[in-house]
């Protein structure tokens, strides 16, 4: 019997698993389906991460490493090439890899840290023909940074979220020739950064409010077809213009993958697609955590990070029972421009002084207040001069506020409130 | 010299081939892509119809409730997954519930057994998710469904392995009749056969007029498709057809055997083997589905894609001796899935009438397995894993496909060449990432076993190629 | 005046560079947005990171990252000199493998350990 299993070996679970070991926690063990630990740092090659937690500028790899070496001082059991594939709502955990063969495993608590995968030309039903030559950025990234392979020479790239972003640079930068990005909405889904130096700096025209409205090509993409879309996402004919290329690279949003959390009766958020959880990461089935893009989306892993180590404590304190019981729970609804929070509930006497809530507006909002409100009461306000969809927003609500609310809290964005 | 040459590798050809390999013939298949079931076999509804639908005296409707009972036992001999799930033809006018009426006497006729008119709230409680405006149903309990791909790859497998040549990348060019047959000529060189099959779907109309004058002519008619992912799996439970029309049995709606929900298809008239899809067919069959099941949700596909009928002017299937010793077996649109075994079973009666013998052989053998790791129990899992530890690699996790199953279809007597040539034999990238995660092992497992690297491997057919090259010059740089 | 997006962290600030005023920066909210803003403008420079051929360890490829920023207009030729060098495992993170990119006196270096 494990004290804890953590299910992925990424940031998330890397994090976790450590921050659980470092409250306490001693037979812990790492699942962890790849070869490697790191997860989809090992092929995020560009640089970037860890400006928060690390207070320097590193790559995916060098980020991965460091947590890495972090676990290899301490005991924490990892068993990679094994794949999870289901676990109980009793915590057994069934698993199965080449040279672990198959085997269930039971633990005290379990933290899910699968990640996310990408959504591909079927979610989105992009028309026209099915040549090869249509990759997720992600499926492509890997061909490029880890196998070594290029896959093509003349590429459009639909979706302007980060990995859309850095896949323009890096595809240009290893040969290939990136004729546009294209944005379905009028906004980029990305960082700003990115789209300074993964397209300013290669000049590489980004068509926001544009979609592919034809792919065309039998054996391999020959041409795709841009259309510009009106106000309700729909293709405007008359706009199109046709872009020869080989090949179209997909960002086009991330899905946490919860095949597991399904599985085992957890109950889920379908604004998140990640489990419902509580301020300290546990999910509806107790013992349950769940962390990082399994929870939801993040656009910084030094984030996920913070999370994991949130979920790994709490798992910690679940196990060796200093959990504090008996919680009055507030249901964290979303307010007007608010598209989802998390955590879902708070239970105030869990909290320990301050409780993190990360959230994303469903607009892009200038000079605006965060507001967090409890029936007529406003319990807090955030000043922000610029929120936009594809940046996560964090603020911090102190367990004094918390425990004032009289019912559940409401965020909600109030704009041209501030100046 | 062959006894028979059957020209494609499609449901149709390899439901021929299966059956003439009980024989003591000498026989080939042509297939002119890389790979069998790569037409309309792969891309079409996958029902095994029960038979109400053919005008009786058709070779259709003689030919359909033959086949769906010859399915039935062909899927468990061969391991073809086969769901005996039933179907209904739903009302939602009393014109409807006439053309039910007219259904329920076609299949009363054909032969179809248990058919049974149901009120639409018979209906509902059966499947409870159809439209509250339905007012009436036919049931057919002898419907099913299966995996088409897996059917003809099946039928051609036990064919190879009881001694049928199969000549992939070989495309008929002409025909010539020589003393006491044909000479076929190939873009691989000539083959000389007493007989000829033309089993070529979409291009029958053209290797028939290699042979003979035309006879009939092929109208291609489009059908586009959403796959759903295993979450809309149960949205129903039964095949929901509407009334058919002008254009055929309509938009459906369907649970697959590997557990989505298929919804589709329109019907397009196409210039040939065009099988894109349009923005304006998937909304009708978006549309055109919500009427019979408006839950459906749409947001869960993973997969348009679409399939081209090969219609005729002619109506019913072209079954017939269109020249001495060539036989067409053409016009095979729907229900030539479910027909198929019958097809071949008519067509060994034509080429014996028309003098080929047919001694059977006494070593014929009709059975076939796969190991579906997914499917397994833990302990029958557990015991795989320890004895071939291949099996304990998951390759594709939405779908829980081992290296192992990869490994197996690559020793098969039919290998696979491409990403979806994997896909169709153990299912890898068919889930709902779509190959995004197990696409770059799947390469990487084909190169290693077929000694080829990643920028040789192919999507599917000759030609759609995945990668240019090597970054940082490495050996295959371009 | 010029309004800069800027790209030290993922934050983005917007930034006001006063080339007029000895490239004053505004809308900062470290002071390594400062010296972006000033650099930016006078000498641009980017971390460059790519791969490079390994043989004999995990993946045929290893990642590798410019030690320092190298000027911007250097990028794709700093990229096209790590054609043809080739590793051998074992790898450690830091390695230099390829010293003195374009005589900027800035190294290729390796990103993990291989």
């Amino acid at each position: 019997m494990y004290d804890l299993i953590v299910i992925g070996g990424g940031p998330a679970g890397l994090a976790a698993a450590h921050a659980a070991w470092e409250k306490g926690l001693k037979h812990i063990l790492i699942v962890e389906r790849d070869k490697e630990l790191g997860g989809i740092l090992n092929q995020c090659i560009h640089n970037g991460f860890g400006l928060h937690y690390f207070k320097e500028e590193l790559t995916g790899p060098e980020y991965a490493g460091r947590f890495i070496h972090m676990l290899e001082d301490t005991g924490v059991e990892v068993l990679l090439d094994t794949m999870v594939l289901t676990i109980t709502s009793d915590r057994q955990v069934h698993m199965v890899g080449k040279s672990t063969g198959y085997r269930v495993e039971e633990a005290k608590a379990i933290i899910l840290a699968m990640g996310c995968r990408e959504r591909t030309r079927g979610a989105i039903a992009i028309p026209g023909q099915r040549p090869a030559g249509i990759f997720t950025a992600g499926a492509a990234q890997r061909y490029v940074n880890m196998e070594g392979y290029l896959p093509g020479r003349r590429v459009v790239i639909l979706g302007s979220g980060d990995i859309g972003l850095i896949m323009a640079r890096r595809m240009t930068l290893e040969g290939a020739k990136v004729l546009a990005c294209v944005e379905v909405m009028p906004y980029s889904g990305g960082l700003n950064r990115n789209i300074v130096q993964c397209l300013h700096d290669y000049d590489i025209p980004l068509y926001l409010s544009h979609t592919v409205t034809d792919i065309r090509g039998r054996n391999r993409v020959e041409q795709v077809v841009v259309s510009k879309v009106d106000n309700r996402r729909q293709p405007i004919p008359g706009t199109e213009m046709v872009f020869d290329c080989d090949t179209l690279l997909l960002s086009v949003g991330l899905i946490p993958e919860n095949e597991l959390t399904r599985q085992a009766g957890i109950r889920m958020d379908p604004r998140t697609n990640g489990a419902v959880v509580y301020e300290n990461m546990e999910t509806s089935l107790p013992g349950v955590f769940a962390c990082g893009n399994v929870a939801h989306v993040h656009d910084l892993v030094d984030f996920v990070t913070a999370e994991s180590q949130r979920a790994g404590r709490a798992a910690a304190d679940y196990v060796l029972g200093a959990a504090p019981s008996s919680d009055s729970v507030l249901e964290v609804n979303n307010g007007d421009g608010v598209t989802y929070t998390v955590p879902q509930h708070i239970r105030p006497n869990r909290v320990e002084k301050n409780c993190d809530l990360f959230f994303r507006v469903n607009r892009i909002c200038k000079n605006s207040e965060i507001l967090v409100t409890s029936g007529a009461q406003t319990i807090a306000k955030f000043p922000r001069e610029h929120m936009a969809p594809g940046e996560m927003e964090h603020i911090v609500l102190p367990r004094v506020l918390l425990e004032r609310a009289q019912e559940d809290i409401t965020v909600s964005i109030q704009e041209g409130a501030s100046k | 010299m062959y006894d028979v040459l059957i020209i494609g590798c499609g449901i149709t050809g390899a439901a021929t081939a299966f059956h003439l390999s009980r024989y003591r013939l000498k026989t080939a298949i042509l297939e002119r892509e890389n790979d069998v079931a790569d037409g309309t076999t792969k891309a079409n509804s996958a029902i095994l119809h029960a038979g109400y639908d053919p005008e009786p005296g058709t070779l259709m409707a003689k030919l359909n409730v033959r086949g769906a009972a010859l399915a039935k036992e062909l899927c468990a001999q061969l391991d073809v997954p086969y769901q005996p799930c039933g179907s209904f033809v739903l009302a939602f006018s009393p014109q409807d519930e006439a053309t039910l009426q007219d259904l329920f006497r076609r299949g009363q006729a054909n032969g179809v057994p248990e058919l049974r008119l149901l009120t639409g709230e018979e209906a509902r409680a059966m499947d409870p998710n159809l439209s509250e405006q339905v007012t009436a149903a036919l049931y057919a309990p002898t419907a099913a469904i299966c995996s088409p791909w897996e059917y003809c790859l099946a039928l051609a497998e036990t064919a190879v392995r009881n001694g049928t040549e199969l000549h992939l990348r070989t495309a008929v060019t002409g025909l010539e009749p020589v003393e006491g047959g044909w000479l076929v000529h190939t873009n691989q060189g000539d083959f000389r056969s007493r007989y000829v099959i033309n089993a070529a779907g979409v291009s029958a109309q053209a290797v028939h007029e290699m042979a003979a004058p035309t006879t009939f002519v092929i109208h291609p008619s489009r059908g586009q498709y959403y796959l759903l992912d295993k979450s809309e799996g149960d949205r129903v439970k039964h095949v929901i057809f509407q009334c058919p029309g002008p254009n055929g049995k309509g938009v459906l709606v369907a649970p697959t055997v590997h557990g989505n929900l298929i919804v589709g298809p329109n019907a397009d008239p196409v210039p040939d083997e065009d099988v894109g899809t349009t923005a304006e067919g998937l909304n009708f069959v978006r549309t055109t589905a919500q009427k019979s099941v408006p839950s459906v949700n749409f947001r869960e596909s993973i997969r348009n894609f679409s399939g081209v009928r090969s219609s005729t002017n002619r109506g019913d299937f072209v079954i017939e001796m269109a020249a001495p010793h060539f036989l067409d077996l053409a016009g095979i649109c729907s229900p030539g899935l479910t027909a198929a075994p019958a097809i071949a079973e008519y067509a060994a009666e034509l080429l014996a009438g028309d003098g080929l013998a047919l001694e059977e052989k006494p070593d014929f053998f009709c059975q076939r397995r796969r190991v579906r790791f997914h499917d397994l129990s833990p302990a029958e899992k557990a015991k795989l894993v320890a004895e071939h530890p291949a099996y304990g690699r998951v390759i594709c996790r939405c779908e829980t496909v081992t290296e192992g199953e990869i490994l197996e279809a690559l020793r098969g007597p039919i290998p696979p060449c491409s990403v979806d040539g994997v896909k169709r034999r153990v299912g890898a990238g068919m889930g709902r990432c779509q190959g995004g995660f197990c696409g770059p092992r799947v390469v990487e497992i084909l190169c290693r076993e077929l000694g080829i690297t990643p920028d040789h491997m192919v999507q599917d057919k000759d030609g759609s190629w995945l990668l240019v090259g090597e970054t940082k010059g490495g050996n295959n740089h371009v | 005046m010029k309004e800069l997006i800027c790209i030290v962290c993922p934050k983005g600030c917007h930034l006001k560079v006063d080339e007029t005023n000895d490239y004053k920066v505004t809308g900062n909210g470290c002071p390594r947005g400062e010296e972006y803003g000033k650099i930016e403008l006078t000498h641009p420079t980017r971390v460059v990171t790519s791969t490079v051929q390994c043989s004999g360890g995990a993946h045929p490829r290893c990642p590798v990252k410019t030690s320092a920023p190298i000027p911007k207009e250097l990028i794709l030729q700093a990229v096209r000199c790590l054609d043809g060098v080739k590793l051998t495992a074992p790898v450690h993170t830091g390695d230099v493998v390829v010293p003195n990119i374009c005589g900027t006196g800035v190294h290729f270096i390796a990103t993990r350990d291989l």
